[in-house]
């Protein structure tokens, strides 16, 4: 009976599912560019841009996921009628990259200096020695603690159906009013389904991170 | 200043945390001149060697490559640094790339060479220093030696007018330091214009023409390898010597 | 400006009722959160190997789930099987659940820096091994621990918001009805974007005293 709810509503949890994944996908994208971004300038340029960074990233730090959500998804309704994802993806996101751009900051700093010395000595200027030799090794020492960053935002896109987002979450709660009923089993099958996405999630990263493993560069 | 003059720099000064580590230093050297800096730790001499291709900013003075001073306020500092080769104690080969690509990274950044340009002159370079073996080992599969002569390489591949050693052979195991002073050796013996700080008497008795003695910031005595070496003008230079002569008997006693 | 702080003014008792919610979940459930945190860290790591799978089962399980899941399994799921909760006690059962899991693996990172020699050390003056634990290594390891335990303590203050969903009357919760009574959504979660933001720094800055009069580097 209870089995058989779960079987009937497969379909929509995996459609639920291929949003939480989507959603994901998105944020983490958007942490990452505008994350590195922000590393980058708090590594690297004046005080007056590096205060305003500190500041941006503070700010994203403090303040719950769900109130930001609400914040983006009805702050820009008042000039642009935004859609939930797009409202999630980016309430998220930019979250997403005031924790990524510590990770970003941190692994920047751990570059070695005579590594942007060596560039320069070849006549690089130092924007290229960033970009082409000191960037390329603070990305790939951040894949570690970027793994964990992921897995923690996979996890907080079910917060997104609080504005509506139809991922897992709120494909539970229908198919728990479509059926009358079986929470327990409906909530904990969900449950089932993020716990196997974390568990791929972090196969894949964890793979990927040592398939792109230098000598001299793991830790 | 001689047509024959490679890299000049008159009257350095440099301070740090108010401590003088450069205080009025001028030298030049000449095409295909081999220059030794001497002197003991905290001399200045790799601030000194630094400040020559601007990795190290001045206080006063001025540095000129050629006819172009890399002091001046226009100067294209990044252009300039392409045209000298700079040699690190502690290597600094780019962690995240192999070795062909620690070569040809900045004949194509730097040299805008395409990439069969850019491979056929880094495999030379690599082949120069007896390493063609090496060409797709990533740095940390190196032994110090073999490191530091891929460096030297890099630094060559340039093309540069001038090469700078800062200690190149400090970081050595004592096996690995005869590899890279016998690439180095090839390149005196080749003519290339050098500046070379570093420890290793023997090695800059014999191939330097001019030392440079240094202490305290300031160069104490300059003069032909033989004279400085054998009959120093000043104290300090001759304590100096005396005291690493003393060392290596002392060595040499020892089993 | 002048308008917003009236109408931010006009509500704020409403928002620091909430606040107190907010306050009271979190502090009840980091308490049973540390304490249970502890009991899971020493089974993973001086367990025998039934209670160190079941420790390892537990925190992968709760750290492999969103927080909102398990409230929702708590709040919504449990009554089936005649386990009923009051939204407030649910909403610290859950959180409580959730942060054990974290804090145990903070906890487990302290145990496992702190030198072996320390055992031996206390084994040597005569102390059980139970002892030696309990009064050498357990206190050293928390000091180890303190920079992520301080972390993970003010993450689980930004995630008490999330109690709103089982309609605890809290900071969100309150922000929810006002911004649904005067339509002034935009308004109303900036102020509480603020009250959160004042919350945040405060924990912050005590614990940052905490750790620099506690903490222990290894």
């Amino acid at each position: 009976m209870i089995y058989a709810v779960i079987w009937d509503n497969l379909p929509y949890l995996a459609e639920g599912a291929a949003i939480t994944v989507a959603l994901a996908l998105t944020l983490l994208v958007i942490g990452l560019v505008v994350g590195t971004g922000l590393g980058l300038i708090q590594a690297y340029a004046g005080w007056p841009l590096r205060l305003a960074a500190t500041l941006i990233e503070r700010f994203f730090r403090a303040i719950p996921a769900i109130v930001l959500l609400f914040l983006f998804y009805y702050g820009i309704s008042v000039f642009y009628n935004i859609s939930a994802f797009p409202a999630a993806a980016l309430a998220l996101g930019l979250r997403s990259a005031a924790y990524q751009s510590q990770i970003i900051r941190g692994a920047i700093a751990a570059v070695p200096a005579g590594q942007l010395a060596a560039a320069r000595a070849i006549g690089m200027t130092r924007a290229a020695g960033i970009r082409h030799v000191v960037l390329p090794q603070a990305l790939r020492q951040a894949i570690g603690p970027w793994t964990n960053e992921a897995l923690s935002e996979l996890k907080d896109t079910s917060l997104a159906y609080t504005i509506g987002v139809v991922e897992l979450m709120r494909q539970a709660d229908y198919i728990v009013s479509a059926t009358y009923g079986h929470q327990l089993a409906v909530y904990s099958a969900a449950a089932v389904v993020y716990l196997a996405l974390s568990l791929a999630a972090n196969w894949a990263l964890t793979r990927a991170d040592r398939r792109l493993a230098v000598p001299g560069l793991s830790h | 200043m001689t047509d024959a003059t490679r890299l000049r720099a008159e009257h350095l000064t440099k301070s740090f945390a108010g401590r003088r580590v450069l205080d009025d230093v001028s030298l030049s050297v000449a095409k295909g001149e081999v220059k030794g800096i001497i002197g003991p730790s905290g001399a200045g001499k790799s601030t000194l060697i630094r400040c020559l291709n601007g990795l190290e900013p001045l206080d006063t003075g001025r540095v000129w490559l050629g006819a172009d001073e890399l002091t001046a306020r226009k100067a294209d500092i990044d252009a300039l640094r392409a045209r000298i080769g700079f040699v690190f104690q502690d290597f600094n080969l780019f962690t995240h790339l192999r070795v062909a690509d620690n070569l040809m990274l900045g004949l194509r950044r730097v040299r805008k060479m395409d990439a069969v340009e850019a491979e056929r002159c880094a495999r030379a370079e690599l082949d120069r220093v007896g390493l063609a073996d090496k060409w797709q080992a990533w740095p940390a599969e190196l032994s110090g030696g073999q490191a530091q002569r891929v460096s030297i390489a890099r630094a060559l591949a340039m093309a540069p007018e001038v090469m700078l050693f800062d200690e190149p052979t400090s970081a050595l195991d004592p096996q690995s330091v005869g590899s890279v002073l016998r690439v180095m050796r090839e390149l005196v013996a080749g003519g290339m214009t050098m500046i070379i700080v570093s420890h290793e008497m023997a090695f800059i008795e014999a191939v330097a023409d001019d030392v440079v003695f240094m202490a305290d910031g300031a160069i104490v005595e300059e003069g032909p390898a033989g004279q400085l070496f054998n009959t120093p003008h000043a104290a300090a230079t001759r304590a100096f010597i005396d005291g690493i002569a003393a060392a290596h008997r002392g060595e040499a006693t020892t089993p | 400006m002048s308008q917003w702080l009236a109408f931010a003014g006009s509500h704020l008792p409403t928002l620091l009722a909430g606040t107190g919610y907010t306050l009271t979940i979190w502090a009840v459930a980091m308490i049973a959160g540390f304490v249970a945190g502890w009991v899971l860290a020493v089974a993973r790591v001086y367990g025998g190997s039934i209670s160190r799978r079941l420790a390892v089962g537990y925190i992968e399980l709760i750290r492999g789930t969103p927080l909102l899941v398990q409230m929702f399994i708590v709040y919504l799921g449990l009554p089936q099987i005649g386990i009923v909760f009051a939204p407030l006690t649910a909403a610290i059962v859950a959180i409580g659940i959730n942060t054990a899991a974290y804090q145990a693996e903070y906890f487990r990172a302290g145990i496992r820096a702190v030198r072996p020699g320390q055992i031996a050390a206390a084994r040597a003056l005569g102390l059980s091994r139970g002892q030696a634990i309990r009064h050498v290594v357990l206190p050293q390891g928390f000091r180890i621990a303190l920079p992520q335990w301080a972390n993970e303590v003010v993450i689980e203050l930004k995630y008490t918001s999330v109690a709103y969903a089982i309609s605890v009357p809290e900071l969100m919760g309150r922000a929810k009805e006002i911004g649904a009574a005067s339509f002034r959504y935009f308004a109303i979660f900036c102020v509480v974007a603020v009250i959160y933001l004042v919350l945040v720094t405060v924990v912050t800055l005590v614990l940052d005293q905490v750790e620099r009069r506690y903490g222990l580097r290894h």
